[in-house]
């Protein structure tokens, strides 16, 4: 996608992360803007299923023509699903970061630290 | 960002890269264009059609006097004396220890002149050697980094879409002519290149450089980052310094041996000569990976070696690179293994090149 977005429906990391949460579950991805640093996106590496991420933390690979890149998890938990699509399609990161890019459901085991995460509008200022 | 962008050289085409819409990147201390639209789409666009490449950061050294020749001869590990006037040659530079300090192409202007392009991050370097070797020969060396903008047009339409600009004939490869380009006067045309395609390479002055770009890329040449200039050159295993050269490795250990003539008595010929008499203990190997992943610079080869240079093939979609290895663990076919940040992954060991677009 050419244009910027940062929609409302999910909570931003620093790290140029999102989490769409549902109760206590959330679905992770990166930003509109990561996508754009990154250039092309050609490979992803996801953790394995049952694998526990730590919030602030590295939890999968996402590697350009140009370079890799670790990506961080918004929240802690427990990876339930990762998105298979992304083996055959990783440009799905950059076309749709949102939707079709999403990178893995995950089972929140401190949802209190959604708190800490950014809204759109404090995430787009953020990157000013 | 490490570094402010107040603190980088530009090149003369650096309006054209932001209209264009370029991801502009410090590199060797200039503000250059990473890419514009994508490295894979400015990737096919030169194996397919042609692209244009603002490489204005790669500097010159141009050496003159009556022994200009027999100078670059002791310094350059090539046999200058078969570079004919008008002609190209590859060559690299060593120090006393036979290690690479860059890898260069020499174009001869004249008779006792020639021109020698240096890489942007080692310039001063090369400039200070040249110098510092001349002073036992009657020759001036002159750093004409600032009097030169670099463009290469290169992809299997470039040759005549250029020649339409130009207004005489385009050199044939590894010859230089000085032609008129898009109304650009004395630019030296070289049929050379770093992406394994027909096209040209072209020294022209800085203020004649938007000219050139404005009517190649408006004769449909496609602009074309630093990203897909890498992509291309290791697809067809070109060397890149800093990554696959260093004065820590000799230009034997770099599959290099063929642009070395120790004969001449070269600066460090006399290393050059025993590695290859004697062999290395490693050697640079182009490889594929044979599943899933990229290596990059760095990584370790299991059993020792290690990767100079790693990418994606927009060609072949896998993972490619060149890296050193044992030399007994170099033939073409050999599998090996890769530490991939802590995930191993599988390699084979191929011949050159990765790729060829010239395949019957």
């Amino acid at each position: 996608m050419a244009e910027a977005s940062y929609p409302s429906d999910v909570k931003y990391h620093q790290d140029h992360d999102w989490a769409r949460i549902e109760g206590d579950t959330a679905t992770f991805g990166i930003t509109w803007y990561a996508q754009d640093q990154l250039g092309e996106v050609v490979f992803f590496d996801p953790p394995a299923v049952g694998a526990t991420v730590s919030k602030d933390q590295p939890y999968a690979e996402v590697e350009s023509v140009k370079a890799v890149s670790d990506v961080i998890a918004p929240l802690s938990g427990e990876v339930t699903e990762v998105n298979e699509g992304l083996g055959s399609s990783p440009e799905n990161v950059n076309e749709d970061p949102y939707g079709e890019g999403w990178m893995v459901k995950v089972r929140l085991s401190d949802p209190s630290e959604v708190d800490s995460l950014m809204d759109a509008d404090a995430y787009e200022e953020s990157l000013t | 960002m490490s570094q402010g962008t107040e603190t980088l050289k530009r090149t003369p085409l650096h309006d054209r890269h932001v209209a264009a819409g370029a991801r502009l990147v410090p590199f060797a201390g200039w503000e250059m264009p990473v890419q514009y639209t994508g490295i894979r789409d400015e990737h096919r666009a030169v194996r397919e059609n042609a692209g244009i490449f603002d490489v204005s950061h790669m500097g010159e050294i141009e050496t003159e006097g009556p022994q200009a020749g027999a100078f670059l001869q002791h310094i350059l590990s090539n046999d200058v004396t078969k570079i004919a006037e008008n002609g190209a040659q590859y060559s690299v530079l060593c120090n006393e220890a036979g290690g690479v300090l860059d890898d260069l192409f020499t174009y001869r202007l004249g008779h006792e002149r020639f021109l020698t392009v240096t890489n942007a991050s080692n310039h001063d370097k090369d400039l200070a050697w040249f110098k510092r070797h001349a002073a036992d020969y009657d020759v001036q060396i002159h750093d004409r980094l600032d009097d030169y903008a670099m463009l290469a047009i290169q992809g299997p339409n470039a040759p005549a879409l250029v020649e339409k600009l130009a207004d005489g004939e385009l050199p044939p490869r590894f010859r230089t002519a000085t032609l008129s380009v898009a109304g650009a006067p004395d630019t030296l045309v070289a049929g050379t290149g770093y992406t394994g395609e027909d096209g040209v390479e072209l020294l022209t002055a800085p203020g004649s450089a938007a000219q050139i770009w404005d009517a190649v890329t408006e004769a449909g040449a496609q602009p074309v980052g630093l990203g897909a200039r890498d992509t291309l050159r290791l697809e067809v295993c070109f060397h890149l310094y800093g990554n696959d050269l260093s004065e820590d490795r000799g230009p034997i250990e770099a599959g290099l041996g063929w642009c070395c003539k120790e004969d001449t008595n070269f600066i460090g010929s006399q290393i050059v000569r025993a590695a290859r008499e004697n062999g290395t203990p490693e050697k640079l190997v182009p490889f594929v990976l044979t599943g899933p992943g990229i290596a990059r610079q760095g990584n370790p080869v299991k059993g020792g070696g290690v990767v100079t240079s790693g990418t994606l093939s927009p060609m072949l979609d896998i993972g490619i690179g060149m890296a050193y290895l044992p030399a007994d663990k170099g033939i073409p076919g050999t599998p090996f293994e890769i530490d991939v940040r802590g995930k191993t992954r599988p390699a084979e060991v191929r011949s050159k090149p990765l790729y060829s677009s010239k395949e019957t």
